[in-house]
């Protein structure tokens, strides 16, 4: 069983006792003006942000994500640089870092957690890390007090779902459908399957991502989870030059849908 | 015939693995578990076997190469699976997966290709099974390979471009499993190498050793011994495994030829992509190096995590050669033998030429992968039509 709660579980359980439901939005670091916009993430009713670092090759994610990593990296982003540029900003809700396990392995596992550490990064989700090769990488957070957050799939069968909620930390993150990120017209009937299942499960707060893109998407998963995470509709905001206010404002849209 | 255990973890050494986005972990499971139970039923056995000799050709035959060897001043032969049926060892290992997944209840075969090799032969197979089939190609290599493209088209296959990063087989790598995380329940994942989570290096090994037990008793019945040397060009390295597999028991020398522009081994460190831990050419923060290659088949940055352990603990070694050399190899056993090589086995013909002298009299057991009728129009392009008949530094110059 866990034993202390990190803050990233903290804000998305107090979220939860007060009757709410939370909101994560993904951003892509190294994108523009990405400090600005996970400032105004946060300003308008975050509960904690995904900060993505970039990586040329990211098998899970679909064309918009895939087209700001690639952006990003033209850009000269690197991890040091995203992970710097995150220490210096305080937005208020605690910051989880995504990227792929290449770069954590490069990095060296256990610098990697204490860099992370160290710039007051809450939570990694490695999404290329399942859980039978997740030991030496969680060894490292846990003992950085880093909150690793693992995937769980409608491909699950409930004897790994139980298992996948035993190891993760800060939430369990429900996949909403079979396949990459991206914004699809209708919620998938697998997304609220994934948060029913996952809700018998576990105690720890629920939030389902991936194939959720709009504000309706959001608040009906959220009938059944404790939270959403969105990602391509905010990057594809990113990517169209909107700015820091481009991304207030549809973080705002799906803070007043969950509300 | 000696079975080789199925690796635990799927590693071998520190190689290896299955580090593949989670919805994929219950697809790679049914996999290892759907090929473990067919690779011990002897009807499923026999079926393949039967395709690969009535189908594919198989036995490839060995060829003794007289005049180069004599050029080379030491004992060529070839392992011929240039004369397999689509050209190319990727047979072997396609006939082996599309029977697995008619098996496993699938209807559509996905893949990715870089010379298009394996997706010809994917094609060819999914047609044969009356299998729906789905390939990914770098846009750059169908430039390249527009004869091949046409014909895995000919063949009924849908041909995507893959439009991201090099836009070569690490992309078309990265499109083909983006396509099975959505579409895992009726496809199967054909991954043309020994590369991938678990079980796929090891499955397609050993879908392909049949090529080195074949030659060792094919050089044995020939030389009453196995060869001094065993060569093959190494990209993912499917071939090299299939052939080395044959011999890594024995006391033959292991040599595998990488490309200087995709060599993993020779440039690349330890890191993860595309499902296993394996040497990677890679920057300092971990981002995956586009490689640069002439051919298409090889133009990739990792390897296979089993050649990762046979280097690590001395087994094999990695060579790597130029564009250049390739080019001259090309041409030296077209007009030498009579036998067009597609442009990868060339590599392993170009690094046996440069390390002739000390190879002097010995017995050398090159795998001649392909055919090259799918370079021809590329090296047209490439080489002027006088050239080479003008020199005499050639055997038939």
């Amino acid at each position: 069983m866990s034993a202390e709660v990190g803050p990233l579980e903290a804000a998305l359980r107090a979220r939860r006792s007060r009757g709410g439901k939370a909101l994560v939005p993904y951003l892509t670091g190294g994108l523009g003006d990405w400090q600005g916009a996970l400032a105004a993430a946060a300003d308008a009713g975050a509960d904690a942000v995904e900060v993505g670092i970039p990586f040329s090759d990211p098998v899970i994610d679909g064309p918009v994500i895939q087209q700001a990593n690639d952006r990003a990296l033209a850009a000269g982003a690197t991890p040091l640089g995203v992970l710097d540029s995150v220490g210096r900003l305080d937005i208020g809700v605690p910051l989880a870092v995504m990227t792929y396990y290449n770069i954590a392995f490069r990095f060296g596992l256990e610098r990697f957690a204490s860099v992370l550490a160290d710039q007051g990064v809450a939570a990694a989700i490695l999404p290329d890390l399942p859980l039978e090769e997740a030991g030496p990488w969680t060894e490292a957070a846990d003992a950085a007090g880093v909150e690793t957050v693992l995937l769980a799939t409608p491909t699950a069968s409930d004897e790994r779902l139980g298992r996948i909620c035993a190891r993760t930390r800060g939430f369990v993150y429900g996949v909403g459908l079979l396949g990459v990120t991206g914004v699809r017209d209708e919620l998938a009937a697998s997304a609220v399957v994934m948060a029913e299942r996952l809700k018998q499960m576990t105690d720890l707060p629920v939030l389902v991502g991936v194939g959720v893109g709009t504000p309706e998407q959001a608040e009906e998963v959220c009938r059944v989870a404790d939270g959403a995470v969105v990602g391509s509709a905010v990057v594809r905001r990113m990517l169209d030059d909107g700015g820091p206010m481009a991304v207030g404002e549809l973080v705002g849209r799906f803070r007043r849908a969950l509300d | 015939m000696v079975i080789m255990a199925e690796p635990v973890g799927g590693r071998f050494g520190d190689f290896g693995g299955r580090f593949v986005p989670e919805t994929l972990v219950p697809a790679c499971e049914e996999l290892e578990a759907a090929f473990c139970s067919a690779w011990a039923d002897q009807e499923f056995r026999g079926e393949l076997n039967r395709l690969l000799a009535d189908y594919a050709g198989r036995p490839s035959p060995l060829t003794e190469c007289h005049r180069l060897s004599e050029e080379l001043g030491l004992r060529l032969l070839l392992k011929r699976e240039d004369l397999n049926h689509t050209g190319s060892h990727k047979i072997n290992n396609v006939l082996g997966q599309a029977l697995l997944a008619v098996r496993m209840g699938k209807t559509r075969l996905v893949a990715e290709t870089g010379a298009g090799q394996h997706g010809v032969a994917t094609a060819t197979a999914a047609a044969l099974l009356g299998l729906d089939c789905v390939v990914y190609m770098g846009e750059f290599d169908m430039e390249r390979q527009a004869l091949n493209v046409f014909r895995m088209q000919l063949l009924g296959a849908e041909v995507r471009a893959a439009v991201s990063g090099s836009r070569t087989l690490k992309d078309a790598i990265n499109e083909a499993m983006r396509d099975w995380v959505a579409t895992m329940e009726s496809s199967h994942y054909c991954l043309g190498s020994v590369m991938g989570p678990h079980p796929y290096p090891w499955m397609v090994r050993e879908l392909h050793r049949v090529i080195g037990d074949e030659a060792r008793e094919q050089c044995r019945r020939l030389l009453g011994k196995d060869p001094d040397v065993v060569t093959a060009c190494v990209g993912g390295g499917s071939n090299a495994i299939g052939i080395f597999s044959g011999f890594v028991d024995g006391d033959a020398e292991l040599v595998g030829v990488e490309p200087a522009g995709g060599a993993a081994i020779g440039r690349g460190v330890p890191g993860v992509v595309h499902g296993s831990k394996s040497f990677l050419m890679q920057d300092e923060h971990g981002q995956v190096l586009e490689a640069e290659s002439i051919s298409a088949g090889l133009d990739y940055p990792g390897i296979g995590p089993e050649h990762s352990h046979l280097a690590a603990i001395g087994r094999a070694t990695y060579e790597s050669v130029t564009d250049d050399e390739v080019v001259a190899a090309f041409e030296l056993m077209s007009r030498a033998e009579g036998i067009i090589p597609a442009l990868e086995p060339a590599h392993a013909l170009a690094w046996v030429s440069r390390a002739r002298e000390k190879l002097a009299g010995r017995a050398v057991l090159l795998n001649l992968s392909g055919r090259g009728d799918k370079d021809v129009d590329q090296m047209m392009g490439r080489l002027k039509p006088d050239s080479g008949s003008d020199g005499d530094d050639g055997p038939m110059g």
